[in-house]
């Protein structure tokens, strides 16, 4: 066979395993969304979860989703921007340095599952803060920190160096110059590692299932005392979320129209994804277009 | 004159906003590093009490084939053999990496080489848009089409590696294809212009000098796909059926550490035998992601090696 022959064997072979693939990724997607899409509706965005017979909603669930987000994204943020600002702008390159980044490393790649377990073992027995908004707050933060550094670090390395150059001539000191400088050119990339973490964030399940729990008592949506246990806002009730929601009526088999809602929770899960990866492009854009003048 | 001399010897604010903004950052970058040991402190001191506490042989336990911790096994001890799990773990993990790097590698190879332009107007935001894509969602969708077509076509009930093979393969599919598809771009153009110079076919050069100098690219994006295998933990135990026996065959249910550990650590009491031999198996998972990022350090150095030379 001459090497032309076998060139385009070759080719037709990738083009079938690209095919292939593309078939598999939009049979999934489609499955989802045709699976699902029918289920969702007002009643059922809103209405809270009925355990023993069909026609429950996700109200709460979705509201939980939400709640434990903004709570975890609060958390990690300030804390992931002080550890990125530290890697790039003050550590020095010694073996020091690359130890922590291997740490760091190692967190991203433990499985969230064991992130769930010492979230359970920390927060929910050690801190005895039970099954609750605020262990799921503080695991997410575990599972979103080592991400979001990585991104921040990124982001503030991409600033070139003439920027902190401008910023000593003007007489700022390092600390001035990265808050008021660097950070803020550094701003939209930022933003978007944010808001693709708070995709991963929103469906996240196995770090949940033993640190915000796996029910969800009735909220009162009249009640915004944070300190009232049936208040959406009290951080100290359990707290189920969509994604661990969909985990469970599926392993537990007791719902009878479990296939019904989980396919409604999936899309709703799916949608919100996309849209947060729209969102973080747009933002993106956005925000460069608006400082840079463009 | 004094007052002169005062504010020159005195700290300007510039000088202690700096220095404190400079400690509040490394305060933050310590945290995590804190919480890091902290994890492993935690899992590690709990894992090791069921040697420790509860006196059970290590070998005992890698190669024991009976898992019902609290009762005693055939041999008059507890039965806290974790073989069944760890090699449902292994088998899911290589198997579903067997099926997917040449799905990867292909569909990476034709994004870069074949149709740059289609590659990167459809195939790359649909694989990246897919790794977002929450675990659970695979897990029910394995629930409702990979079972029952297992079921259907090879027999059985459905649940059991084979199905978590399939899952695990959708589910690493994209992660692999756009690291691969990143290790392919890094390849310098002039590579295949020299090699498409010297008369080689597009197929001679992908195969003889882009694909062989993206290996190591390629090794990483594999093993990193086999660490989120290994680690995945609800889509899997949906479909895997969790029982705790030694897979006699792709379709019989089976378990992985992950599916145990989901199960089991809500049913068992803080500090029992039960407990502590769940917190083994989460040990062996933490080491085990431990070891594939050595792989991928090892790759990743070996690799740069040969580009130098």
């Amino acid at each position: 066979m001459n090497a032309k022959r076998v060139d385009k064997i070759a080719t037709g072979i990738l083009y079938g395993v690209a095919g292939l693939v593309v078939i598999i990724l939009v049979a999934l997607l489609g499955f989802i969304l045709v699976e699902g899409v029918p289920h969702i509706s007002w009643h059922f965005l809103t209405s809270p979860a009925l355990a023993f017979e069909a026609g429950g909603g996700i109200g709460i669930q979705l509201f939980n989703s939400f709640y434990l987000l903004f709570l975890a994204l609060l958390i990690s943020l300030p804390i992931s921007l002080g550890a990125g600002i530290y890697l790039n702008e003050y550590a020095p390159q010694n073996t020091l340095t690359g130890l922590i980044r291997t740490t760091i490393e190692i967190l991203s790649s433990l499985p969230s599952v064991v992130v769930g377990l010492f979230g359970y073992l920390f927060f929910v027995v050690q801190f005895k803060l039970g099954f609750s908004i605020l262990s799921g707050a503080f695991a997410l933060t575990v599972f979103n920190l080592p991400i979001l550094t990585r991104s921040i670090e990124e982001a503030l390395a991409n600033i070139s160096d003439d920027q902190r150059e401008a910023g000593y001539a003007l007489g700022l000191s390092r600390w001035e110059t990265v808050t008021k400088i660097v950070v803020p050119a550094a701003l939209p990339s930022i933003i978007t590692g944010v808001v693709l973490s708070a995709g991963r964030i929103f469906g996240e399940a196995a770090a949940l299932i033993y640190t915000a729990g796996q029910s969800a008592p009735a909220l009162d949506f009249s009640d915004w005392n944070p300190f009232d246990i049936s208040s959406p806002l009290s951080p100290l009730r359990p707290a189920e979320t969509l994604a661990v929601h969909i985990w469970k009526i599926n392993s537990e088999g007791i719902m009878p129209d479990a296939k019904a809602v989980s396919a409604g929770a999936s899309a709703v899960l799916i949608i919100a994804v996309l849209l947060f990866n729209f969102l973080a492009r747009w933002l993106g854009k956005r925000l460069y277009k608006h400082l840079t003048a463009e | 004159m004094d007052k002169i001399r005062e504010s020159l010897l005195k700290k300007s604010i510039a000088t202690k906003i700096e220095r404190r903004g400079k400690i509040i950052s490394l305060f933050c970058l310590a945290l995590i590093v804190g919480i890091v040991f902290l994890i492993f402190y935690f899992v590690a001191s709990r894992g090791l009490a069921t040697f420790f506490q509860n006196h059970i042989n290590l070998w005992q336990f890698l190669s024991g084939t009976q898992w019902n911790p609290g009762t005693n096994g055939t041999n008059g001890q507890p039965a806290v053999g974790a073989l069944p799990m760890i090699l449902g773990s292994f088998l899911i993990t290589i198997l579903s990496a067997l099926i997917a790097t040449p799905f990867a590698i292909g569909t990476a190879v034709f994004m870069t080489e074949i149709s740059p332009r289609r590659g990167a107007k459809i195939l790359r935001p649909v694989t990246e848009l897919l790794v977002g894509i929450p675990s659970v969602v695979y897990g029910f969708i394995g629930l409702q089409v990979v079972v029952p077509f297992v079921r259907h076509t090879f027999g059985g009930s459905g649940y059991g590696i084979l199905s978590g093979t399939f899952v695990l393969f959708v589910m690493i599919l994209p992660t692999v294809t756009s690291m691969s598809a990143d290790a392919l771009n890094a390849v310098p153009r002039y590579y295949r212009e020299a090699s498409l110079a010297l008369g080689a076919t597009r197929w001679q050069t992908i195969y003889k000098v882009v694909l062989r100098a993206a290996i190591p690219g390629m090794l990483t994006a594999i093993v990193f796909g086999m660490a989120r295998a290994f680690g995945e933990a609800l889509a899997v135990q949906m479909v895997i059926g969790n029982a705790t026996l030694l897979p006699q065959n792709l379709v019989s249910p089976a378990s992985t550490l992950t599916s145990i550990l989901t199960m089991g650590i809500g049913n068992t009491v803080m500090g029992s035998l039960q407990n502590n031999a769940l917190w083994s198996l989460a040990m062996i998972l933490l080491l085990m992601s431990l070891v594939f990022n050595l792989v991928i350090r090892y790759i990743g150095r070996k690799g740069k090696l040969n580009h130098e030379r």
